[in-house]
């Protein structure tokens, strides 16, 4: 490990991991070993990329809120500390190949995976604007970057303490249609990301939303972070963040179901061939 | 001088005791990505069902001290899917794999039983009998040794002759002997103990359970003592049966401890979420610790804690002493 900092609300941690940084695509994630080698807490967290550089043969910054007894471990590291990450994991997002006009949605500290992207975007020529909110001022992530990146940036806060008050779908059909967008790219909770793929189809265009799903391993055996996801055949399937995702078209993700097994869903319980309830 | 690893689960050679545990190596795939399948003595899929399965609602899982809690429904793909992708891919790469099947009837197990019994690359069936039984008002196969014996009978007349048929059972039993020596008379040519306790947490910020399906299965550490008693005391009443050891398993002594327990083969599951390379680094940690104790083949510690006490083996790196007069 390499630096500790904090960010207004949130811990933003770099280290140093060329196994990671080199294969690196914009929208991976590492998945970390909290509590240290006697650790207690078996499960991994999962964080989206922040930055990667070549320094020191490739470093990896990460972005996290205390949110419980691991993450509180994680804030408490200091430079020179060693962490156990598994990455680069996921599907990173698609690229468009021309260079087109994306509008970046980020909410609360998920904005962060989005500079990795905007920088793959810049050399591909396209124009980005962003678009940033979160509840309050301290915790809207990378407003200066952004600024710095976007042709335009709009904030927003519920409090009214940056930016516009209110949410980034309120501002997000403005943006669209002075930057005449042709793709949206999003990350961050998941009734925003519900919000902003609403706001995508209405206007007909594509969005990619990255989603943030509870996992224990982020490889693809623990099947705890599944979502409803319509396949290319129209069929509704229970899929892993990890694996799958963490990024998905967002008309494909059924926001409205997440959370509960869609009863038209390959086979949910009832369905044709559902089979019966199990307990483990 | 290494140590034999090589192990036997009936009459079928593995080249070391560590499997992964069912449901723990998703379709082999993932885990290919970070070691060599073949390098372990078997994986064992999740649990193959007839239809296709989308498993439980979320959140399905809640981390437990030294342990979690999981509810994931036997999601998965059903047994025609499976026959056409996963079971191919493993075959075709060499891997050692145990088929681990559930089912909510007795038909269900020996449907499955006969669409695996001519499938090639089938190196054992594991039959899971933590499954509510659909007959009998949902009552769990692995709680009654008469519905046990039932299920492994008929996997058994079903499933060819020179594939051992394996029954994994719960620790949720008054009497966990009993079960195994049911399934053993069922015709079970080996045993997995234990399959994941039910538990439970409740989220103190919702006030609500933290799992949507409420209980779930608890493993890791936690749950461990729990297996090697289960393990203890079945081999102790049934000497001459394999057993497949899981429960918690995270290092190369905690393998060491099932084996002395009365395992021949280790299952690691929830360590495999922590340290996709877990299989292999336990292997290596078990074989030192072997090595350390002066042992020259795995199968002379299988079960050796139940010795009489008094009656050590003789060690090179130690001296027998005398009974103190004290």
């Amino acid at each position: 490990m390499l630096t500790t900092r904090r960010v207004d609300a949130y811990h933003a941690l770099t280290v140093v991991a060329p196994g990671i940084a080199e294969p690196f695509r914009p929208g991976h994630f590492v998945a970390l070993a909290v509590g240290g080698p006697q650790s207690s807490m078996l499960t991994r967290r999962a964080f989206s990329v922040h930055d990667v550089k070549p320094d020191y043969g490739g470093t990896v910054e990460f972005v996290f809120t205390v949110r419980g007894p691991g993450t509180a471990w994680l804030a408490e590291r200091r430079a020179r500390d060693t962490l156990d990450l598994v990455g680069p994991l996921g599907r990173p997002f698609p690229l468009p190949r021309d260079p087109v006009t994306c509008v970046l949605v980020g909410g609360e500290y998920g904005s962060a995976m989005l500079f990795g992207l905007a920088d793959a975007l810049l050399q591909r020529g396209c124009r980005i604007d962003f678009v940033l909110g979160a509840a309050s001022a301290d915790r809207v992530f990378g407003a200066m970057r952004a600024r710095r990146m976007g042709e335009t940036t709009t904030l927003t806060t519920e409090d009214g303490s940056l930016g516009v008050r209110g949410r980034v779908t309120d501002v997000l059909p403005g943006v669209i249609a002075d930057a005449r967008a042709d793709v949206v790219y999003a990350c961050g909770p998941m009734a925003m990301l519900r919000g902003v793929t609403a706001v995508s189809v209405e206007f007909d265009i594509p969005v990619q939303v990255a989603v943030e799903e509870a996992m224990a391993c982020g490889i693809g055996t623990c099947m705890t972070c599944v979502l409803p996801v319509i396949g290319d055949d129209g069929v509704t399937r229970m899929v892993r963040a990890c694996s799958e995702g963490p990024v998905f078209r967002g008309e494909r993700v059924r926001f409205e179901d997440v959370g509960t097994i869609p009863f038209d869903a390959l086979g949910a319980p009832g369905s044709p061939g559902g089979g019966a309830r199990h307990v483990s | 001088m290494s140590v034999d690893m090589r192990t036997y689960l009936a009459h079928v050679e593995l080249a070391n005791p560590m499997t992964t545990a069912a449901g723990c190596a998703s379709s082999g795939r993932e885990l290919a990505q970070f070691f060599d399948l073949n390098r372990i003595g078997a994986l064992v899929t999740r649990s193959i069902t007839m239809a296709p399965r989308a498993g439980r609602p979320t959140p399905r899982m809640a981390e437990t001290p030294s342990g979690m809690l999981n509810a994931i429904g036997l999601q998965g793909p059903g047994i025609d899917a499976f026959l056409e992708r996963d079971l191919p891919w493993l075959a075709q790469r060499g891997v050692r794999t145990i088929v681990s099947i559930g089912g909510g009837t007795v038909a269900e197990y020996g449907a499955l039983a006969r669409r695996l019994t001519d499938a090639p690359g089938v190196t054992a069936v594991e039959v899971n009998l933590a499954c509510p039984n659909m007959e009998d008002r949902g009552r769990v196969f692995a709680r009654d040794g008469a519905s046990a014996a039932e299920v492994i009978s008929s996997v058994r007349t079903l499933m060819r002759y020179d594939v051992p048929v394996v029954a994994k059972l719960s620790p949720d039993v008054a009497d966990v002997v009993s079960v195994a020596r049911a399934c053993v008379e069922g015709g079970a040519d080996a045993l997995s103990l234990i399959n994941s306790p039910l538990g439970m947490s409740i989220d103190t910020e919702t006030l609500r359970p933290s799992l949507a399906a409420v209980s779930g299965g608890l493993s890791g550490p936690a749950v461990r003592p729990l297996a090697v008693r289960c393990v203890w005391q079945v081999h102790a009443a049934l000497p001459g049966v394999p057993i497949i050891g899981v429960g918690g398993v995270l290092t190369g002594r905690d393998a060491f401890e099932m084996v002395l327990a009365g395992a021949c083969v280790v299952g690691v599951g929830t360590a495999l979420f922590h340290d996709p390379h877990a299989c292999l680094r336990i292997l290596r940690e078990l074989e030192e610790l072997l090595q350390a104790r002066g042992f020259q083949r795995l199968a002379d510690a299988v079960g050796l804690a139940h010795r009489p006490p008094g009656n050590a083996r003789s060690r090179a790196d130690t001296t027998d002493m005398e009974e103190s007069s004290l």
